[in-house]
């Protein structure tokens, strides 16, 4: 089992769990984390000098890599799954059970695959088995999205195999190595498109701006679970091969940091509370691509670290909203409202996580998000500082304040509902405990990040930091009471929000369906053109080889000699030439 | 163990088990008796493949009654001779073994210790033409294997069987006799029967080969550019092409595959046909030489043509067929137009492709024949009429035939995949870009005929709905064509066997390599 890469155990146990009995397949579903865990750690503290190799179409592969970066991931990964399978408890559904573990299997053993074929398979691997999480909510509405999804996430997996084959092209026996593939590409060691076309295919799963419209259209129609689980694993997943592969690509800022300031304009307007999420998550990522594009030591251990942190904090919202749409039936802003005498410890855990990601010190987006910030400005990046700076207060007002304000505050809508289902409010307490954890002892965190910088402890609750982050809290509030005091806040309608997914969504179909038609017109005329050429040849062919034809009638012996002597001939002629 | 006799085991012991099976009479005996013949045959064909495969030399000699080579019989097997020995054997072994089920329905019981007998004759013939390293020895082993072939297929249910037979007899003979009128004109020139002396004679000059006082017109000239040589080589080849069926002389093959008895046309279309493409490799190749046979005499421009004619034609005669067996009988045509193909292209590659082609078509035709046989004991008609919706009756049956018509049309994961695949890169790799392109329209062919047999098993309704309830062939029938189909998918994954065997062959007959 050492050479197993980690998650391998959840794949097959998740694919097995539908054989197991209702209370089995339960405890499968805990125990499975728990025991990849421990195949881990074991793989750690074991003896794994040298990765496991395997050596296929002349590629040196290596399915186990284990190494600093890869270990924050895994590690994460771990945590999330134990914690949402907790969450997840209740659900009864053994599609949604299995295909839970083996997209977490997949994701964890697509972090720990040394090189970019194994990568491909793992990848593809958690496209397929994460879209049964979307189609399980079983509606309309969920089937369409999962489709787009599916095409969505194959696509960005072709384009990453068209990569990994021109770069097998170009030669090497390491060129599949999955190393710095910028670092290659500025060195002359692997062509422009190649690289490209591996950065396009990280850049659809990591949602870059314009690739990013099947996060939002497709997390929010997944069932109550399964956003949970989808939050945590798919991005995060392209966000360590971004760092993997690109660390230092200066493209890579200002990508990030237009990610961190679009979503906000539709998080503000978005009624569906799970949509917002999934837009803020999308900033969220736009932070960490940020520290990827720097790409110093310290901007890298702050990637790391905000996508350790986001996790789980992204995990405690959607977890929070879900339960709330698991006890109401709705999530959205218009509908919600004066939740929190009905739901307080939803509600108590949806404030620490939105506090988290509002980088509120003591909580855990404050530690790692301020790794990034300090990063860009050693490098002197003040515009994407700036921009980094108007973002986190974006994020303050859609995440921080406007989730837990509609759900659990606002005008009250009379639902008049329990509090969580028991399994939830464990899985929630236990992340809001890590979130305020890590928030007030990041020492354990910042160990485990890839790089050992000189300043450690990183000074992160030093005076003047302290202060710009509680000054950009204190007036982010203050407009935000100020606008619905005043009423001039967006009011939560029931409406539509048109994201640029629209243009494939409804002019690109039409179009096709256009083009489709001209094209058949053609087909047909040419259809009849072929018919009228090639009938007297179909009449030749059947007047000689069909049934009762020339040749396919049985001969008589007599011609069949004939035939003998006419080829001996032949040959003589042709021989004696 | 004395592995020594090996050689001569693998021939004698089916020569002399067939009069046994006589004397043993009873159906059930004799059946048992053959069986463990051909498993012996088997088992010597593997250890033999097993020796020469690593022998420093790749090859075993064997001299008959220790006579030394010129003068004696020799028996010489190289990898080429082992491979196709294995896959003879083999094919006999698996029909033998399920031969008594199939002959319950043809054949009357009385005769089938005559049947039994037949066939390891036919067996011990074509054992015998692989075997032997005498050109001499060749003709006898085809005549025994000939006759009994007739033997057999006459035995078939219907009186079609008979003409077939008969003209079979006709032809056959025909090629015989001008085989053994090259063998006659090739020893006139050298005086030599054992292939490796004729090789070496027919390059040397004519005083070198006569003796001294011999009056000779031109001294200084090879043996092989007198006209004698040239029309010994034309009777060859014509009377090879005819025992092989290849275009236009294939007329007699698919009256007999379509009415001998199933377990004859299973034995025969993986064998018989292979055999002579084994024998044409022998004379072009080891004998005549490559020099001579592509370069000087120019066999390619004859046999290329045919050999795409074979496949082409062939493949669409199959589609225009109604009856199982004819389909697969046109299918084999077209299938020797590739072995042949592979053999014109005089490279390491494309006979490689040709050697592999043989294996796995050997395996695939004689499965499918099997299949058939399994549908011929649950029903009467083998039309395509009369198998609508049998997918359903039959459900194991026809996913077999399914199996071997992928292999038919070159389906990746078949081991027909394999063989396409090497004939189309040797037909790439020496700039034959149209011969690529007809190969690749030829599996499209065979995707039509093998489509219209699934078409009919699968989409077409029975015209009597009353027999519904899948009942398929006896489990050992099944088992059996599953053995011989199932070896074509582990061959379309796992090939080392054939291709690495078939390249030394091919690179040992090139005359490079060991």
């Amino acid at each position: 089992m050492s050479s197993w890469p980690p998650g391998l155990l959840m794949i097959i146990g998740g694919l097995l769990l539908p054989c197991l009995p209702k209370s089995g397949r339960r405890w499968g579903t805990v125990l499975l984390p728990l025991a990849s865990g421990l195949h881990l750690l074991w793989l750690v503290w074991g003896e794994l000098p040298d990765p496991t190799g395997l050596q296929l179409f002349n590629q040196e592969l290596t399915l186990v890599r284990i190494d600093r970066l890869s270990l924050v991931w895994g590690t994460i990964f771990h945590i999330a799954a134990l914690l949402t399978a907790i969450y997840s408890w209740h659900v009864k559904d053994a599609t949604q059970q299995s295909a839970a573990q083996a997209y977490a299997g997949a994701a964890i053993a697509a972090v720990f695959a040394g090189d970019l074929l194994t990568l491909f398979v793992f990848w593809e691997l958690t496209a397929v088995t994460s879209v049964f999480l979307i189609w399980a909510a079983r509606t309309d509405r969920s089937f369409h999205a999962g489709l787009r999804y599916l095409i969505i996430q194959i696509g960005s997996g072709v384009l990453l195999l068209a990569g990994i084959a021109m770069l097998a092209g170009e030669g090497g026996s390491s060129a599949l190595v999955f190393d710095n593939l910028w670092d290659r590409f500025q060195g002359g060691t692997a062509g422009f498109c190649p690289v490209m076309l591996i950065l396009v295919a990280f850049g659809i799963k990591a949602a870059f701006p314009l690739l990013h419209n099947w996060l939002q259209d497709a997390y929010p129609e997944a069932t109550v679970t399964g956003t949970v689980w989808l939050s945590a694993f798919t991005t995060k997943l392209a966000i360590y091969a971004l760092a993997r592969g690109f660390a230092g690509a200066d493209c890579l800022v200002w990508i990030g940091a237009a990610m961190t300031v679009f979503p906000i304009f539709f998080a503000v307007i978005e009624n569906d509370l799970r949509r917002v999420l999934a837009y803020s998550l999308n900033n969220q990522l736009g932070f960490m691509v940020v520290g990827i594009g720097i790409g110093t030591e310290m901007a890298l251990n702050g990637t790391a670290a905000h996508a350790f942190a986001h996790i789980l904090y992204k995990a405690l919202l959607f977890m929070s909203i879900g339960a709330v749409l698991y006890r109401t039936g709705t999530a959205k802003a218009s509908e919600l409202g004066g939740l929190y005498k009905s739901m307080p410890w939803t509600c108590g855990f949806c404030i620490v996580g939105a506090a988290s990601i509002s980088a509120v010190p003591l909580f855990s987006g404050f530690v790692t998000k301020s790794l990034i910030l300090e990063a860009a400005v050693d490098n002197h990046y003040s515009l994407i500082y700036l921009i980094m700076l108007f973002a986190s207060v974006g994020v303050l007002e859609h995440s921080g304040i406007k989730i837990p304000y509609f759900a659990f505050f606002g005008r009250d809508q009379g639902h008049r509902v329990s509090e969580a289902p028991r399994n939830m409010l464990i899985a929630m307490g236990i992340t809001a405990a890590m979130c305020i954890g890590i928030g007030i002892f990041p020492e354990p965190l910042y160990r485990l990040l890839p790089f050992e910088t000189g300043i450690a402890p990183y000074e992160t609750y030093r005076a003047g930091h302290l202060i710009s982050q509680l000054q950009l809290l204190a007036f982010a509030a203050l407009a935000f009471t100020v606008l619905i005091r005043t009423g001039i806040y967006p009011p939560e309608l029931r409406a539509l929000n048109l994201d640029t997914d629209w243009f494939y969504r409804k002019p690109l179909p039409a179009g096709i369906r256009a083009c489709w038609r001209t094209l058949e017109q053609w087909r047909s005329d040419a259809v009849t053109g072929i018919h009228r050429l090639a009938d007297p040849l179909r009449k030749g062919a059947h007047h000689l080889l069909g049934p009762g034809g020339l040749l396919a009638r049985t001969w008589s012996t007599a011609e069949m000699v004939l035939w003998v002597a006419i080829l001996l001939g032949i040959s003589l002629v042709v021989y004696y030439l | 163990m004395n592995l020594e006799q090996l050689p001569i085991l693998q021939v004698i012991l089916p020569l002399l088990a067939a009069p046994c099976c006589l004397l043993l009479r009873r159906s059930r005996l004799a059946w048992g008796f053959a069986v463990l013949v051909s498993c012996s045959s088997l088992l010597i064909a593997a250890t033999q493949l097993h020796i020469i495969h690593h022998s420093a030399s790749g090859s075993i000699s064997y001299e008959i009654g220790g006579w030394a080579a010129p003068w004696g019989i020799e028996y010489r097997l190289d990898r080429l001779g082992g491979l196709v020995l294995l896959v003879l054997t083999a094919i006999a072994a698996v029909t033998l073994s399920v031969a008594r089920r199939l002959l319950q329905e043809e054949v009357p019981e009385e005769r089938h210790h005559l049947f039994f007998a037949t066939f390891l004759l036919c067996l011990a013939g074509l054992s015998g033409i692989v075997s032997t390293g005498d050109l001499f020895n060749v003709f006898v082993f085809l005549e025994i294997a000939s006759l009994s072939s007739y033997v057999l297929i006459s035995m078939g249910r219907s009186r079609r069987a008979l003409v077939a037979a008969f003209q079979y007899l006709v032809m056959g003979t025909i090629g015989s006799t001008f085989i053994l009128i090259g063998i006659g004109l090739a020893y006139m020139m050298t005086g030599t029967l054992n292939m490796a002396d004729l090789a070496q004679r027919l390059t040397m000059t004519l005083d070198s080969v006569y003796a001294e006082g011999a009056s000779i017109e031109n001294p200084a000239l090879p043996v092989n550019q007198t006209r004698t040589i040239l029309a010994a080589f034309a009777f060859l080849t014509v009377g090879l092409a005819l025992k092989l069926a290849l275009f236009p002389l294939h007329a007699w093959l698919p009256n007999a595959y379509a009415t001998a008895p199933t377990v004859v046309s299973t034995f025969l279309a993986g064998t018989s046909t292979k055999v002579a493409y084994y024998v044409l490799l022998r004379v072009t190749f080891t004998i005549f030489g490559l020099a001579f046979t592509f370069g000087q005499v120019g066999l390619q421009f004859l046999l290329t043509p045919l050999a795409i004619m074979a496949i082409l034609v062939a493949s669409t005669i199959a589609i225009y067929q109604g009856d199982i067996r004819r389909i697969l009988a046109y299918s084999s045509v077209a299938q020797i137009g590739y072995l042949v193909l592979g053999l014109s292209f005089a490279t390491q590659a494309g006979l490689t492709a040709g050697i592999v082609h043989l294996f796995n078509h050997a395996l695939m035709k004689s499965g499918l024949f099997l299949v058939v046989g399994c549908i011929a004991t649950r029903q009467a008609g083998l039309t395509l009429e009369s198998i609508r919706g049998l997918g359903r009756r039959m459900p194991l049956t026809m996913a077999a035939f399914v199996v071997g018509g992928l292999g038919l049309i070159g389906v990746p994961l078949t081991s027909g995949f394999i063989s396409k695949w090497l004939l189309v890169s040797a037909a790439l790799e020496s700039g034959r870009w149209l011969v690529a392109v007809l190969v690749v329209t030829g599996s499209l062919l065979a995707v039509v005929y093998v489509w219209r047999v699934v078409e009919a098993a699968y989409f077409l309704e029975p015209d009597d709905k009353t027999t519904s309830e899948p009942h398929d062939a006896p489990a050992g029938l099944l088992a059996a064509a599953w053995v011989l189909l199932g070896a074509t998918l582990v061959f379309g994954i796992y090939t080392d066997l054939p291709v690495g065997v078939a390249r030394e062959a091919a690179a040992s007959l090139m005359g490079v390599g060991s």
